[in-house]
């Protein structure tokens, strides 16, 4: 791999007496779509959030686009920008508008101007299809396109890595496809990104590697094709199967 | 005389009602500089305790509480007279006026410390992380992200609690402020004739009905969709 974009090298993280993540190493490449897989409770999401230090790793070393992450010297706000973050349950601002929810940050963090941060917050919106929608609030707003109005607050800030915890686990299924289109038309911008999820269509035909995660470690990871055809792992084939299953 | 015209002169005698009305205005005018004082200085000062609180710096924290808990515990009279009474022997004199003022803004600061501390926790923690994972730093979360919305949720507890407290300007009286009740129950004695207590309820309602009307629209306006 040429220099990856993220280098996180032997993650660990406890929870008072709880081992959550065992020595994790996960490096991504500049364009890379990584899909992380794996059973309740693996750690992914914990592995994510020390990722942009939402979560205090105990100990290991996290490189983001050339930013020590853990380095108590880096400035961490500044640094989160390059991070975009979308969540399970949307987390929209429920007192703004889609377009206050996505120039929040434009305005506090990158420092733009208001009517600069509209235009750049209007681009966003109508780069994941919601130029119509600008004025409304979540309230006004089905589950995916308060989804998309919380990718478009990622991306609006440029991020140069994107991670998603289980975007479309909260949305009803006949809305779960508008999510996915815009993570493909994103993937297509070149974005890296990070994803865990559940959505196998999805990761066989978008994602260029899967990880597969047990008990706080990387079991197995491999090309998609790899990974949901011959997984070498017991454990692997075991969760495959049973996902398969539903 | 009827019984009725008895009643009507005894407690809404005509004479004795307009010799005091002047008493009974400068009253409301001192209970509405103590409620706006104890409005503005108790929900001013209760904020900021709960901000301070949720930096979650442990001894400050304790001693928050215990200041909180302490003053919703006394009852408010206690310490009017306490602080009236008791101050002067730590060569502190505060005027009846003062020790009300300040003794009411501290139970308001208790009470809406803990009603501004619920907002700010009963915000979901999804909120924080939304906002700092896209590099917003702790203070500009809680004034941008999460501010707005404890507020809303603190706004029905916080008005009823708001006015329960100033309507104990009433207190004063103990401590020879001239409020409302102060000069109603004065020009009772001198009168000995019980109009203008009444005029002192009319006073009150005059006060505080439009605020609690007002209350009323704002509870609903501020119950919004999520
Ligand atoms: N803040 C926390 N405090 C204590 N324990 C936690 C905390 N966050 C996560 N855990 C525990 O860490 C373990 C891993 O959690 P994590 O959320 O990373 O799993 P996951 O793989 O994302 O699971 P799921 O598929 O259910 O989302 C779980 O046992 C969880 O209970
Ligand atoms: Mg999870």
């Amino acid at each position: 791999m040429t220099k990856p974009i993220v280098d996180a090298r032997a993650i660990h993280k406890h929870f008072g007496a709880l081992h959550v993540l065992k020595g994790v190493d996960l490096r991504v490449a500049e364009r890379e779509l990584v899909f992380v897989i794996g059973p309740s409770g693996s750690g992914k999401s914990t592995l994510l959030r020390c990722l942009n230090r939402l979560e205090e790793p105990s100990s290991g070393s996290i490189v983001v686009d050339g930013i020590d992450m853990l380095d108590p010297r880096t400035d961490i706000n500044h640094a989160r920008q390059r991070i975009g973050m979308v969540f399970q349950s949307f987390n929209l601002y429920p007192h703004m508008t889609a377009l206050g929810n996505v120039t929040l940050a434009l305005r506090k963090v990158a420092g733009k101007s208001r009517a600069e941060a509209d235009r750049l917050g209007h681009a966003a919106l109508e780069r994941v299809g919601l130029a119509d929608r600008a004025e409304h609030t979540p309230g006004q707003l089905s589950g995916g396109q308060q989804q998309r109005v919380a990718i478009a607050r990622s991306i609006a800030l440029e991020p140069r890595v994107m991670l998603f915890d289980e975007p479309t686990s909260a949305l009803d299924p006949e809305l779960v496809g508008s999510v996915l289109e815009v993570m493909r038309s994103l993937r297509e911008s070149g974005m890296t990104m990070i994803v865990v999820s559940h959505e196998m269509g999805f990761a066989r035909n978008a994602a260029d590697r899967v990880v597969f995660m047990d008990d706080g470690l990387i079991v197995e990871q491999g090309p998609p094709a790899a990974i949901f055809e011959t997984p070498t792992h017991e454990r692997t084939r075991a969760f495959i199967g049973q996902i398969q299953r539903h | 005389m009827s019984t009725w015209d008895r009643f009507v002169d005894t407690f809404f005698n005509g004479k004795v009602m307009l010799k005091y009305l002047p008493d009974i205005l400068s009253g409301m005018v001192v209970t509405i500089e103590l409620a706006v004082l104890i409005v503005l200085s108790g929900l001013a000062a209760g904020l900021a305790l709960a901000l301070v609180r949720s930096l979650a710096i442990r001894p400050l924290n304790w001693l928050i509480i215990f200041i909180v808990d302490l003053f919703r515990s006394l009852p408010p009279l206690v310490i009017i007279v306490l602080m009236y009474f008791g101050l002067p022997y730590a060569e502190i004199s505060p005027s009846g006026f003062v020790s009300t003022w300040l003794s009411l803004a501290f139970v308001l600061m208790a009470f809406s410390e803990e009603i501004f501390w619920a907002g700010i926790t009963s915000v979901h923690k999804g909120q924080w992380e939304a906002s700092r994972s896209t590099g917003l730093s702790f203070g500009q979360t809680l004034i941008n992200v999460v501010l707005p919305q404890a507020l809303r949720l603190t706004i029905p507890p916080l008005t009823n609690r708001t006015i329960a407290i100033t309507k104990g300007t009433a207190l004063g009286t103990v401590v020879a402020v001239t409020e409302i009740l102060g000069e109603a129950s004065s020009a009772v004695s001198n009168s000995y004739n019980p109009s203008p207590l009444m005029m002192g309820a009319a006073a009150y309602l005059v006060l505080f009905l439009p605020v609690v009307v007002l209350a009323r629209r704002l509870e609903t306006k501020f119950a919004w969709k999520r």
